[in-house]
């Protein structure tokens, strides 16, 4: 390993030891089409077992990859020209979307605080937490913000998108909901770009509308988070 | 690309600007999505101009996840000390946040259809 490590840990094998790995999560997500493997998912449990092998700490990863950090950034800017599309779908429910999602934020973020509070978390957990409902270049920004640790909010939100993925279309067959925009919007709220492939497969609409969520979620969370402070 | 990332970078720029005058309440990432959102639908801003740079690095996201995702590697310890914490809150409050919004947007989408059918 220590023969080697010379020739590995600069940016341009540990960029391609990244696309690589996310190439084979894609292909491996599409071969088994089970939700569980998210091509993110699967990168990760290549590249980390990786890094301990050869040594490469993840500090000197981080700072290798970090040009794929950065386009964050501009990935969550981008995302106003996705809402923008999605407007036309919107028509008539501009109140009632804009009411729904505010308070399913605040119900989301106040039940996760308290329910993590109780079970004994710590401020950074709560912080990290937080967040966890928005996609994850939003919540990763605010996670920063409020003291949380952006690699676990990245995880938490993967965790929450799978969940709610995998339960969302249940619940809400099983509390008789019949508006495909009320079926979009709570899976994109709740599960970001998880929620809204599931909610894809249940129809355009619901994709359509469940993209637009996840856009307003990001904004409602990013207006209430300030706030959630107060009860870390 | 060069035309789309520009005007990307220059919203994400100005959404900066912004946060810091309101002393990082907002995400300056978010901030420019707004206003990105807001010059295209006020026609400031020509659609076709960010179309295919933001349609590209949207649909290809989950993989700038990777840098901060592969950090979890750190905090292994933290995660399964808290393990139960951490399932609870969060498979609790999404079922919440499904049913919360589900619950009001199909409730005030029937409310507003009868009050149409009333005014006609």
């Amino acid at each position: 390993m220590e023969q080697i490590r010379p020739y590995i840990n600069n940016e341009v094998f540990l960029l391609a030891l990244v696309m690589g790995s996310f190439y084979l999560g894609i292909i491996v997500y599409k071969k088994t089409n089970i939700t569980l493997l998210q091509p993110l998912l699967i990168a990760m449990l290549i590249i980390i077992p990786f890094l301990k092998i050869t040594g490469i700490e993840y500090q000197t990863f981080y700072n290798h990859t970090r040009i794929l950090n950065f386009m964050l950034g501009p990935s969550v800017v981008a995302l106003g020209y996705v809402l923008y599309e999605q407007m036309e779908h919107v028509k008539g429910n501009v109140l009632s979307i804009l009411t729904a999602v505010f308070v399913g934020s605040v119900v989301g973020i106040i039940s996760v605080v308290l329910i993590a509070k109780a079970f004994g978390a710590d401020k950074v957990l709560m912080a990290s937490l937080a967040p966890k409902s928005v996609t994850t270049p939003i919540a990763i920004s605010l996670a920063e913000k409020t003291g949380g640790i952006p690699a676990l909010t990245a995880a938490f939100v993967v965790v929450c998108g799978i969940f709610g993925g995998l339960v969302g279309p249940v619940i809400l067959r099983k509390i008789g909901v019949k508006s495909k925009i009320a079926k979009g919007l709570a899976m994109g709220s709740a599960s970001h770009a998880l929620g809204t492939a599931r909610a894809l497969e249940m129809g355009a609409l619901e994709g359509a509308i469940s993209g637009l969520a996840i856009g307003i979620m990001g904004i409602m969370t990013a207006l209430l988070i300030p706030f959630a402070e107060m009860l870390f | 690309m060069v035309k789309g990332s520009f005007y990307i970078l220059l919203f994400y720029f100005l959404g900066e600007l912004l946060s810091k005058l309101i002393h990082g309440f907002i995400p300056g990432s978010v901030l420019g999505m707004i206003l990105l959102f807001l010059a295209l639908f006020f026609k400031i801003l020509d659609p076709g101009k960010v179309r295919s740079v933001a349609t590209t690095i949207t649909k290809n996201m989950a993989v700038f996840f990777v840098p901060a995702g592969v950090g979890l590697m750190v905090y292994a310890e933290l995660v399964s000390n808290s393990l139960v914490a951490i399932v609870a809150a969060i498979t609790v409050s999404t079922a919440l946040t499904i049913i919360t919004v589900a619950l009001i947007q199909e409730r005030l989408e029937k409310r507003r259809k009868k009050g149409e059918v009333k005014h006609e």
